[in-house]
């Protein structure tokens, strides 16, 4: 899936940590090679994987909140995973040093929120074993090596944390509550309710375009690219810059993001969607759920359409 | 606005009636009564089939205990909420029987919001030769009548005839995943993800909300409830299960709010099989009361298990369902096949436990013998009163010639709902669209 891209990005990153004057030097390298373990690759296709199921989640007006939940809880045990081996910070920072354009999910901007690092600093700093995962790696190696670096990274990393926590709860573009959020109690619904719900759908769309056009004109510190990380499909746009030039027009990352909040009927890329459909061998649920979906963001689109065409 | 709901209505019924051409036709809940004789099924559709047991006749005892269509009608329609602007399903969550008390049969069904209380009756007579109205009901000129006439009632074909007598709406903001009826016969309750209700049965405008696990801030909303049972037998006592894997007894004796539980029961995790998925794995989908109201089983995603209610720290019986599929969780997370919410359900003793699988396989498990057998209900594989041969998964590397490989499971065909007659061996088994009714062996 994304793996080969995302090794590349952040070895690109480690070899010129241009931009990143005042980080610490040691960490781009760190991540790549904590990175190249399939351990790592795989929590971190899991934690991609996770992202798109609750993005749309978040499009749907009320989602199975069963999964909605077990999904978010399943996110949140990898991001604190990810904090107490350093990956999550080497991470946020690798990017932000390649100043890669990425895409943003609303899920993240949402669960980031709630997490503390430095809370989680105090726990057990035991990874968990990827028992689920595909056999053919070893789990063993790749925590001890894990381990080893963590007690580096992290002692280097400590002033710059507080920095990236406060910074995980900038609000964003997103800064509306999870999917999941209940709509207040009914007696507060008044008529207003429809014009909310409208409202609602009309920034799922526009937050996607305008929101992050604001981002990229904003400075990028390492707080606003922090969720970046969770970039999906363009893996290593910046160090080339032939296709840089052959872009330069269009923004790719955000092209991307638009097509999923859009729907992404008339992408000829299918994007996300595209992923979940060609893995799930097993049809219906998938198919169902998606399509689902997919109906959803037509409705959107409609309305968009409504509201630009009156 | 009013062209905006009207355009998402047309998309939704274009989808139905393109795409889901048999997606209404989907069980999605099955149920026998307390006595046996009649077993409905709700389907995707909104609509209820019940079926009723065949009287056993000398001449044709192979035809014993045949279940034939009885009454079959709309128990809910779809429904658009102009206030959130979303459609409501029509799919039937649950169906529970109440106990019988008269010649007509009461049941609760159950969609995402609303519960409705049917009541199904026999009519095989009709009255007949009104003295004011003729036989079509219209009324007659009075200077024809001439003499005065008493209807009399005349033997008609038998109608079953199902009524809508309570509709149980506006209580739930979550959807419901369970009901189920209290032993004294006069309330219910019904569980949405986060709430549990009561209700008194011949009360439509009020519900007592028992239940609230919704935290103030939803962002820190971590677990859900995912179904709730009244003890058979203790009227004050009820149990739920959560999405953490534990499940919570109360006494609705303690306070009107059972925020606080009676007893907590939950496994501790074993590290050994820790991993991402651990949580989503062990989110209970089923919690079920044995008849005798010793015994709770729950079902996760790869086991049953039996609790004593005596005993919180830790399950009497853990039973492996498909325990096959422990290696391939990243792909049935992929494909979402992680969150079907497999139900189980006891025999009439107590002592066999039944639940589903995939590739319509469902297990069961004799807690005596400890022995376990997996059975197919499909209808290549078993024609009309032929015996069922256990099935086999292959685990290992060599595939015998009556096993099936866990590579060739077809994960869309699962058996999601079962259920058990409450006193005979007769099992009947919902399979996507498909009603198998299987009995033990005549003589």
């Amino acid at each position: 899936m994304f793996p080969k891209g995302t090794k590349r990005k952040f070895s690109d990153s480690g070899e010129e940590p241009v931009s990143s004057g005042d980080q610490v030097p040691v960490a781009p390298s760190v991540a790549a090679r904590t990175l190249t373990s399939s351990y790592s690759l795989q929590r971190q296709s899991l934690l991609d994987m996770s992202l798109i199921k609750l993005q749309l989640c978040h499009m749907l007006v009320e989602p199975n909140l069963c999964r909605s939940v077990l999904i978010a809880n399943t996110v949140r045990q990898i991001q604190e995973e990810m904090t107490q081996d350093g990956t999550w910070q080497i991470m946020t920072q690798a990017l932000a040093a390649a100043q890669c354009p990425a895409d943003r999910l609303v899920a993240t901007e949402v669960l980031c929120r709630q997490t503390d690092p430095a809370a989680q600093a105090g726990q057990s700093p035991k990874p968990f074993s990827v028992v689920g995962l595909e056999e053919g790696y070893h789990a063993e190696e790749v925590v001890m090596e894990g381990d080893v670096e963590t007690e580096v990274t992290m002692s280097t990393l400590s002033p710059v944390s507080p920095q990236l926590s406060s910074a995980s709860y900038l609000a964003g573009p997103f800064g509306m509550g999870p999917c999941w959020e209940e709509e207040e109690e009914e007696e507060e619904d008044d008529g207003e309710c429809e014009e909310d719900e409208e409202e609602d759908s009309e920034e799922c769309v526009s937050e996607g375009e305008e929101g992050d056009r604001d981002h990229l004109s904003a400075d990028s510190r390492t707080g606003e690219q922090v969720f970046g990380t969770f970039e999906i499909k363009h893996p290593a746009p910046p160090p080339d810059p032939a296709l840089e030039e052959l872009f330069s027009d269009v923004d790719p990352s955000y092209y991307d993001l638009d097509t999923v909040l859009t729907g992404m009927q008339s992408a000829p890329k299918m994007g996300p969607y595209d992923l979940l459909e060609s893995l799930s061998s097993h049809g219906p649920t998938a198919l169902s759920s998606s399509s689902s979906c997919r109906s959803d963001l037509n409705e959107l689109d409609h309305i968009m359409e409504i509201i630009v065409g009156s | 606005m009013e062209e905006e709901s009207d355009t998402r209505k047309i998309n939704n019924s274009f989808l139905r009636d393109h795409n889901y051409a048999t997606e209404a036709d989907i069980i999605s809940t099955v149920e026998f009564n307390s006595s046996g004789e009649l077993l409905a099924t709700g389907d995707k559709g909104g609509r209820v089939v019940v079926f009723q047991r065949e009287q056993e006749s000398k001449s044709q005892p192979q035809r014993r205990g045949e279940y034939n269509v009885y009454s079959t009608f709309q128990s809910h329609e779809p429904e658009f909420d102009y206030l959130k602007s979303l459609e409501i399903e029509e799919k039937i969550n649950k169906i529970k029987w109440l106990p019988q008390q008269n010649a007509a049969y009461f049941l609760l069904s159950t969609n995402d919001k609303t519960v409705k209380l049917w009541k199904i009756s026999e009519r095989d007579k009709r009255p007949e030769g009104y003295n004011l109205k003729d036989d079509d009901g219209r009324i007659r000129d009075p200077s024809t009548i001439t003499s005065l006439r008493v209807p009399v009632l005349q033997p008609m074909d038998l109608m079953v005839e199902a009524t809508s007598r309570r509709v149980f709406s506006n209580a739930h903001t979550y959807h419901i995943n369970s009901i189920s009826v209290n032993s004294d016969l006069q309330t219910y309750i019904s569980t949405d993800d986060l709430r549990v209700n009561l209700w008194n049965l011949e009360i439509t405008d009020r519900s007592f909300n028992i239940v609230d696990i919704k935290p103030a801030n939803m962002e820190e909303l971590t677990e859900v409830i995912t179904s709730a049972e009244f003890h058979p037998q203790q009227c004050h006592t009820f149990a739920y299960s959560s999405s953490k894997g534990s499940i919570r007894l109360c006494d609705m004796r303690e306070a009107a709010l059972c925020d606080k539980h009676c007893k907590y029961f939950e496994e501790p995790e074993d590290p050994s099989t820790r991993s991402f998925f651990s949580e989503i794995i062990s989110s209970i989908s089923d919690v079920k009361f044995s008849h005798n109201g010793r015994y709770l089983m729950t079902r996760d995603y790869l086991t049953v298990k039996v609790w004593d209610l005596q005993m919180e720290n830790k399950p009497l019986e853990t039973y492996q369902v498909h325990d096959y599929l422990r290696g391939k969780l990243c792909s049935l997370y992929e494909n979402d096949c992680i969150f079907d919410k497999f139900e189980c359900v006891w025999n009439g003793s107590d002592s066999v436990i039944m639940t589903g699988s995939y590739n319509n396989f469902f297990r069961m498990f004799d807690r005596n013998t400890k022995r376990d057998v997996t059975l197919e209900a499909s209808r290549e594989n078993s024609k009309p009163r032929a015996i069922l041969k256990p099935r086999k998964v292959c685990v290992g590397g060599k595939r015998r010639k009556d096993e099936i490989s866990v590579d060739s499971l077809d994960f869309s065909k699962k058996i999601l709902h079962t259920t058990w007659h409450p006193h005979e061996n007769i099992i009947a088994v919902a399979a996507t669209n498909n009603l198998y009714i299987f009995q033990d062996k005549v003589n």
